[in-house]
C-alpha cells in the first residue's frame, strides 16, 4: 500500500507535471530545430514567437468567450489555436520577407543572423506588450480536473488523492497529435521529403531543383503551428505572460541542444529529458520517500536538492554536462 | 564622409542631445542620461572588446553586471558581527567544501583509470554536494534569522565603496574564467546559450542566498563615493555658493552630487577607452582580429586560439563587472529583481552593433546614443500617442493606448537595431 501511494505522489508532483511541462519544452524545442536545420541559425526570437500566436490565440478565445461560444469541458481557447497559428504566421512570413531574406540572399553567416533575431526579438516583445500588456493572464475554462482526488480516494481508498489537471492531459494528448502530424508530414509527403533534403544537403537539394524559398516559406509556417500551440499549452497549463515565455528560450534551447540541434526526434528527447530533470531536481522528496523508507529512516527535512528559482540551472548544468561530453548532443545534431 | 570628421560629429551630435535635454527638460535629467551612459558606455566596451575584438558571442552580460553589483555590497557594506558569530565561519566551510568537491571531481575525471572515473566523478560530487548542504544549511539559517528584518545577512567588508569597482572587475573575472573553461571552444552559439543561463544563474543566486546579499529583501542605503544631498544643504558654504550661481540650495546639492557621479564614471570610461584604444593598435589587437577573422588561419601560425579567446573574454567580462559595480553605486541600492537581460545584456548589445563592432570609439557612442532614446523613447512615445489620441473619445482604447506606450521602447530598441544591421551593417562608426 505504502509503495502505491508513493508512486501516486510522485506521479502527481513528478511524472505527470514533467511530462506535460516536457510535451511543452518539446514543441518548442522542434521549432527551434527546424529552424536551425532549415535556415541554419539559432532563433532568438522564438520565446517571443510563442508568447505572440498565444496572444493571438488568447485575444480570439475573449472574442469566443464574449459571443458565448465554448467547447463544453474543453477549453475554448483550443477553439483559437487555428486563429493563433494564422496570425502568428502572418508575422513570421512577414518578418521572413522583410528581415530574415535579405541575409540569406547576402549568404550572411550565421551569427549575424543570430544578432538580427534579436532585433527581432525586441520587435515582437515591444508588439506583444503593446498590445496584451506585460500583465500575467489565466485564460483556462472548462473542466479543470480529469482526476480529481475526492474521487480517486472514493475508486481506491488510497490515502495519497491522485489529480490530473485537464490541461494535463490536453496537453500531452495535442503533443501526440502534433507530433505525429509532423513526423508524417516530413517522411511521407514531398514537401516534408524536400525539407528534409534541404536539411541535409543545401548544394544537392537545390540543384534537383527544389525551391528553397519555397522550403523557407513551409518551415515558417510549421514553425508558427509549433509556436503557437507550445505556447497555448502552457499558458492553459500554468499561465501567460510575456516575460516568462522570452524566459523560456533557455530550456527550449537547452532542449534543443541536448537532443541535438536540427534533429526533431532529438528535440523531443531532449525537452523531456530537461524537464524530468527540472522537475525532480527542485521537488521536495519528504512525502515519497516518507512511504518508500521505514519510518525509522524517514527524513526530517524536505529533501529538496534545490530551491524552485534554480530551475534554470538545472537546464544549464545538463546542457553543459552534455557539451562537454557529447558535443553534438544525444542524437548527433548538426556542428556547423 | 571622412572617418577622420565622423567620429567628432557623431559625438557632438550626442553632445547636443544631453545639452538639449538639459535646457528643455532638466539638468538634472541631463545629468542622470549622461552618467548612465557613462556607465553603459563602459559596459559596451566591454562586450566590444569580446565581440568586436574577438568575435565572442557573449550574451551573459546580466551576470558580470549583477557581479559587479554584487561586489559593491561585499566590499562597502559593514560587517554584521552577530551574523558572522552566528554562522560566518561554517558558511565559508560550506563553500570551501563544495569547491573542494568539485575541484576533486576534475581531478578525479584526470587522473582516475577511464573504466571508474565515471563512478568516481559520479561519487565525489555526490557526496560532496551531500556533505555541503548538510554543512551549508544549519549556518544559513541562523545567518538569516539574525535581525532578519534589517540585516539576516553576512554584510561586507566596510571599506570605501571605490574599491567595489576593481572588485566587481575582479568578480566577474573570476566567474567568466570559470565559464570560458568549459564554454569556450564551443561553436558561437553553443557559447551564446551558456552565456544566456549563467547569467539567470548568477541573478537566481543573488534573489535565493539571503545571506549572501538579503535576496529580493534588496540591499539598501549603500556607502556613496560622494556626500549626501543633505549634508551639503545643511553647509553654509555651499549654500552661499550656490546661490552665486543662482541656484536654490536642494537643485543646486542634486546636481553638484550627480556632478560627482559623473566625474569618477568618465575618469574610468577614459581609462577603459585608453586602455582598449592601446589594446586595439598593439600587436595583440592585430592578432586578436586575425584570429576573428580567420581562426583557422591564425591556428596554423601558431596562435593558441583558446588560450586567447579565454584571455579576452575574461578581460571583457571583468569591464562589465567594474560598470555593474559602478552602476549600483550610483543606485546607492542592490535590487537582484531589477536585473532583466532586455535591458542588461540585449540592450547592451543594441549599443555595439549600433555604434560599431571592432571599433571602440563607436561602442562609446552607441553606449551614449542608445541609452538617451531608452530613456527618452518614453516621453515621445506619450506626446505622440497623446497627438494621435487627441481626437478619440474617451474609452477603454485610449487608455490601453496611452497606458501601453511605456513599451514602445523595446519595439523601438529592435527596429533601431534591425534598420542599423540592414543598411549600416558595420555601425555608425565603422571599424578602420
Amino acid at each position: 500500500m505504502d509503495m502505491l501511494n508513493a508512486f501516486v505522489a510522485l506521479s502527481n508532483f513528478v511524472l505527470i507535471p514533467a511530462i506535460a511541462y516536457g510535451s511543452q519544452l518539446a514543441l518548442g524545442a522542434l521549432g527551434v530545430t527546424l529552424v536551425y536545420g532549415i535556415l541554419r541559425f539559432s532563433n532568438f526570437a522564438h520565446g517571443d514567437t510563442m508568447a505572440f500566436g498565444t496572444m493571438v490565440a488568447i485575444l480570439v478565445t475573449w472574442g469566443l468567450q464574449s459571443l458565448g461560444v465554448s467547447l463544453g469541458p474543453l477549453p475554448t481557447a483550443l477553439l483559437a489555436i487555428p486563429f493563433g497559428i494564422v496570425g502568428c504566421a502572418l508575422l513570421l512570413l512577414a518578418t521572413d520577407r522583410l528581415v530574415f531574406r535579405f541575409y540569406r540572399v547576402q549568404k550572411a553567416v550565421p551569427v549575424i543572423l543570430v544578432i538580427v533575431s534579436m532585433g527581432v526579438m525586441f520587435v515582437y516583445n515591444g508588439l506583444t506588450r503593446l498590445v496584451i500588456g506585460p500583465e500575467n493572464r489565466t485564460f483556462a475554462d472548462g473542466a479543470r480536473y480529469l482526476v480529481n482526488a475526492r474521487q480517486f480516494r472514493e475508486w481506491t481508498g488510497l490515502a495519497e488523492p491522485l489529480v490530473i489537471r485537464g490541461t494535463q492531459a490536453i496537453t500531452v494528448v495535442t503533443a501526440v497529435i502534433v507530433v505525429a502530424l509532423l513526423f508524417w508530414f516530413l517522411t511521407r509527403t514531398r514537401t516534408g521529403k524536400s525539407m528534409r533534403a534541404f536539411s541535409d544537403n543545401e548544394d544537392l537539394a537545390l540543384l534537383s531543383g527544389i525551391d528553397p524559398e519555397r522550403v523557407v516559406r513551409v518551415t515558417w509556417l510549421i514553425v508558427a503551428a509549433l509556436a503557437t500551440i507550445a505556447g497555448v499549452l502552457y499558458g492553459l497549463d500554468k499561465s501567460f505572460m510575456p516575460f516568462t515565455y522570452f524566459q523560456l528560450l533557455l530550456p527550449i534551447f537547452a532542449a534543443a541542444i541536448v537532443g541535438g540541434l536540427g534533429s526533431p526526434l532529438g528535440a523531443i528527447a531532449g525537452g523531456y529529458v530537461i524537464a524530468f530533470s527540472e522537475v525532480a531536481i527542485t521537488y521536495a522528496w519528504k512525502k515519497v520517500l516518507g512511504y518508500v523508507l521505514p519510518d525509522s529512516l524517514a527524513p526530517d527535512g524536505l529533501v529538496q536538492l534545490m530551491a524552485t528559482d534554480y530551475k534554470f540551472a538545472v537546464s544549464f548544468m545538463i546542457l553543459v554536462v552534455v557539451l562537454l561530453f557529447r558535443p553534438t548532443g544525444l542524437f548527433r545534431g548538426k556542428s556547423v | 564622409m571622412s572617418p577622420t570628421l565622423r567620429t567628432p560629429l557623431m559625438f557632438a551630435l550626442v553632445a547636443v542631445l544631453i545639452v538639449g535635454t538639459g535646457i528643455v527638460q532638466s539638468w538634472n535629467s541631463a545629468l542622470l542620461i549622461l552618467n548612465m551612459g557613462l556607465v553603459s558606455a563602459v559596459m559596451s566596451l566591454g562586450v566590444n572588446l569580446q565581440w568586436g575584438f574577438a568575435g565572442l558571442f557573449n550574451v551573459g552580460v546580466m551576470g558580470f553586471v549583477a557581479l559587479g553589483g554584487l561586489s559593491v555590497v561585499l566590499v562597502s557594506m559593514p560587517p554584521v558581527g552577530d551574523a558572522w558569530a552566528a554562522g560566518g565561519a561554517r558558511i565559508l566551510a560550506g563553500l570551501a567544501i563544495g569547491a573542494g568537491a568539485l575541484v576533486a571531481a576534475v581531478l578525479a575525471w584526470r587522473r582516475v583509470a577511464r573504466r571508474w572515473r565515471g563512478w568516481a566523478v559520479a561519487a565525489l560530487l555526490i557526496a560532496g554536494f551531500a556533505i555541503y548542504r548538510a554543512v551549508l544549511g544549519p549556518a544559513v539559517d541562523a545567518v538569516e534569522s539574525v535581525n532578519a528584518a534589517s540585516t539576516g545577512y553576512l554584510g561586507g567588508l566596510g571599506l570605501p565603496v571605490l574599491f567595489a569597482w576593481p572588485v566587481g572587475g575582479a568578480l566577474a573575472a573570476g566567474a567568466a574564467w570559470i565559464i570560458g573553461k568549459t564554454a569556450l571552444g564551443l561553436r558561437s552559439d553553443y557559447l551564446a546559450i551558456a552565456t544566456l543561463g549563467i547569467a539567470e544563474i548568477v541573478i537566481a543566486v543573488l534573489k535565493n542566498e539571503d545571506w549572501l546579499a538579503r535576496g529580493v529583501k534588496n540591499v539598501i542605503g549603500l556607502p556613496r563615493p560622494v556626500p549626501y544631498e543633505v549634508d551639503l544643504q545643511r553647509d553654509p558654504g555651499f549654500v552661499e555658493r550656490a546661490a552665486g550661481f543662482g541656484l536654490d540650495p536642494t537643485t543646486a546639492s542634486t546636481l553638484y552630487v550627480k556632478a560627482g557621479y559623473g566625474l569618477l564614471f568618465a575618469a574610468v570610461l577614459v581609462i577603459v577607452l585608453v586602455l582598449a584604444q592601446l589594446a586595439l593598435n598593439s600587436p595583440w589587437g592585430r592578432m586578436m582580429r586575425a584570429i576573428r577573422d580567420n581562426e583557422t588561419a591564425a591556428r596554423a601560425m601558431g596562435k593558441d586560439v583558446t588560450r586567447r579567446h579565454l584571455q579576452v573574454f575574461v578581460l571583457g567580462s571583468a569591464i562589465c563587472g567594474v560598470a555593474g559595480a559602478m552602476m549600483t553605486t550610483l543606485d546607492g541600492q542592490l535590487t537582484p529583481s531589477s536585473y532583466q537581460p532586455l535591458r542588461y545584456t540585449f540592450l547592451i548589445w543594441v549599443m555595439v552593433i549600433v555604434g560599431g563592432s571592432g571599433n571602440n570609439y563607436g561602442a562609446v557612442l552607441g553606449g551614449f546614443l542608445i541609452w538617451f532614446l531608452w530613456v527618452q523613447v518614453e516621453p515621445m512615445g506619450q506626446a505622440l500617442m497623446g497627438l494621435v489620441t487627441s481626437g478619440l473619445a474617451d474609452g477603454p482604447l485610449k487608455s490601453h493606448l496611452l497606458g501601453s506606450v511605456q513599451h514602445m521602447r523595446l519595439l523601438t530598441m529592435g527596429l533601431v537595431l534591425l534598420l542599423v544591421l540592414r543598411f549600416s551593417p558595420r555601425g555608425l562608426l565603422p571599424e578602420r
